[in-house]
């Protein structure tokens, strides 16, 4: 009974701020906004047993991600979003055609069934630990992904410095 | 685990080197030219090595079988043809980076791992290694605004269709309890005829259709490419028309041939307005275009709808004749961007339609090929354009899809008239300026080798067909 009213708590803050964050024409309100969505967010995690993925959360994206977010807001210093007419007029059509795909989400939602949990249930996680858990799977089974990771995170790096370094040879 | 077990991966890890080799290089290497000598040598000694990678590894995380392999020849032929494109092309255009040559390497073994992929997680991070390395190749020309243009709109549109592939693994993922192909299969025939109507499992269905049909250019997802292909660097337009389209039927073999087969039904029935979609409106559009680049992505549209036409068979005959569009595709358009860029020399950017009046007159060898290419992209036989095409077809009809066969012959002929067009322009009208082409080697024989697989396939098509036919995966 409490974890649903926690539940319902950190589900409804997350829609309210995302909605908050996208609509708000002050780019540093959205941003802000988007910060306490990350917050919440790592609330969820915390119910899932996952204490490790929620600190990663809150240390990543409300650390270093959301950092970035607003020197990028201040360095452009946007202080109301340029206003400009759209390529594309009617956002009503936009608007129903997400509204649309959100109907059908949520009635593929509604048909969940839980399969079984596979090797790691709660038990088997609390008995573990979490972060050992993730670390048993991490290095062993999911050795290969972990590579490519960091292979795409060296791509990421030298193609910001392609793009962006100020004088090339 | 000794090196010697690792040999199913040797293609990607030769490529992994040598990318690292080519970012080290470029500190101490003043002539870049250098550069794409060791990317051809290390791309022709990764391709020596994909002949024997048999073998699934990381607890069939990756997977090298004779249909990666396929993919994987690909790929790297396409990685050859790109950079034999490139080095005169980069001096001209003043974008001597060494990053170009690493970035092109880091992007062809993000294909590879996706071919290779045996869980949608690699799937996943293959992609994601190919889209960024390219988002990047797009902004190359970092003064040119257009081409700057062309990153960003490649970079938000991609990074979407990328949230969508991950919303869809997240609920296959979800449906069925597993990321791996294999089990995700047996998970789906354990359902049975009752796979069919669970909405969740129907839903990732339609989210797969969206990711994949962004990556391959499918209408109604293929805004960008247009923009995309003008704005970018000419070499770069050929290597991503060629690459991540022939990556993105990779993924289609593994996804709704291997991972969601038991739902081929639903899928068909999503895939059949879409690749007629994408056939007409590619063909359509490209007749009103003057710029060639465009011209190029609006038919590199239409060809993803033919290859698409072989998907919907749902049999191995009709993935057969897709890959084996893939391979013809990636010749003649590639040719066709090779000569392109034989047309960009310092003072002239030689991408306008009417650019190219008069050619015959002034560049006959240039315009022959040119031709050669523009009747192969139709469909003429005995290029290797016709043989694609008849496969695809003939699959369509052994599989009962008359109607869908007889639609596809109807709308290629609309796309006559503007690849043919170019051929009129160069062999009917008179020149307005004399300009000199590049004369560089390296596009010499990126051409000759085209040109030479165009009509080698084109005449004696046995050989590919069997090729692709034996890299099948389910028969």
């Amino acid at each position: 009974m409490l974890s649903k009213v926690f539940f319902l708590y950190f589900a409804s803050v997350i829609v309210l701020t995302s909605s908050l964050a996208i609509t708000r024409r002050n780019a540093m309100h959205g941003v802000l906004y988007m910060l306490l969505m990350f917050f919440h967010l790592a609330g969820l995690y915390l119910f899932l047993n996952a204490e490790f993925l929620a600190a990663v959360q809150i240390i990543i994206y409300a650390g270093a991600i959301m950092v970035l977010f607003l020197f990028v807001v201040m360095l452009l210093n946007l202080r109301e979003d340029v206003q400009k007419s759209r390529f594309i007029r009617p956002w009503i059509i936009g608007f129903i055609i997400s509204s649309g795909v959100m109907v059908i989400a949520i009635k593929a939602a509604r048909s969940v069934e839980v399969v079984g949990t596979g090797r790691w249930g709660i038990k088997e996680i609390q008995s573990a630990t979490h972060i050992g858990a993730i670390g048993q799977e991490l290095y062993t089974h999911y050795l290969y992904p972990f590579e490519l990771a960091s292979l795409v995170l060296l791509v990421a790096i030298v193609g910001a410095i392609v793009l962006a370094k100020k004088r090339l040879k | 685990m000794t090196l010697a077990n690792l040999r199913p991966m040797a293609p990607e890890l030769i490529l992994i080197a040598l990318g690292l080799v080519l970012l080290m290089l470029d500190l101490i290497c003043r002539k870049k030219e250098m550069l794409a000598i060791v990317t051809l040598i290390g791309a022709i000694l990764a391709f020596y090595f994909i002949k024997g990678s048999h073998g699934g590894l990381f607890d069939g995380m990756f997977i090298a079988d004779l249909y990666s392999n396929f993919f994987k020849t690909v790929f790297i032929i396409n990685l050859l043809l790109s950079t034999l494109i490139s080095v005169k092309y980069l001096d001209t255009e003043r974008a001597l980076h060494g990053e170009y040559y690493a970035l092109l390497v880091f992007a062809t073994v993000g294909m590879m791992t996706m071919a290779s992929a045996g869980n949608l997680i690699v799937l996943y991070l293959g992609l994601e290694l190919m889209s960024l390395s390219i988002y990047v190749l797009c902004g190359f020309l970092r003064n040119n605004i257009k081409s700057t243009e062309s990153a960003i709109k490649y970079f938000l549109l991609g990074a979407f269709s990328t949230a969508i592939l991950l919303y869809a693994i997240s609920l296959l993922y979800g449906s069925t309890g597993s990321t791996d192909f294999n089990k995700i299969a047996n998970a789906v025939a354990v359902m049975g005829a009752g796979a069919a109507l669970k909405p969740l499992l129907l839903f990732s269905v339609a989210l797969f259709v969206t990711a994949v049909g962004f990556k391959i250019a499918a209408v109604p997802f293929h805004m960008w490419s247009p923009d995309v292909y003008e704005g970018a660097p000419t070499s770069v337009t050929a290597f991503m028309s060629v690459g991540p389209k022939a990556a993105g039927f990779a993924i289609i073999g593994k996804i709704f041939f291997v991972a969601i087969f038991g739902l081929h039904v639903e899928w068909v029935k999503l895939l059949i307005p879409i690749s007629v979609a994408t056939m007409i409106t590619g063909n359509v559009l490209a007749i009103s275009q003057t710029n060639i680049k465009r011209m190029l992505a609006y038919s590199s549209i239409a060809h993803a709808g033919y290859a698409l036409l072989g998907i919907l068979t749902a049999d191995g005959d009709g993935l057969t004749a897709a890959m084996n569009y893939m391979l013809i595709y990636m010749f003649m358009n590639v040719g066709a961007f090779a000569v392109v860029i034989m047309l960009r020399t310092e003072d002239f950017a030689g991408d306008e339609l009417k650019d190219y009046l008069g050619l015959a007159k002034t560049h006959p060898l240039a315009a022959f090929l040119m031709m050669i290419f523009m009747f192969s992209l139709t469909g003429i036989p005995p290029t290797a354009g016709f043989i694609g095409k008849f496969y695809i077809f003939t699959a369509l009809i052994h599989s009962g899809q008359l109607k869908l066969a007889v639609a596809g012959v109807l709308i290629s002929v609309i796309s006559a008239f503007f690849y043919l067009r170019v051929v009129m322009y160069m062999y009917m009208k008179d020149p307005e300026v004399e300009t000199p082409v590049s004369d560089s080697l390296y596009l010499k024989v990126a051409l000759a080798i085209s040109v030479v697989m165009v009509i080698v396939i084109g005449v004696f098509p046995g050989k590919f067909i069997e090729f692709a036919k034996a890299s099948l995966i389910l028969q």
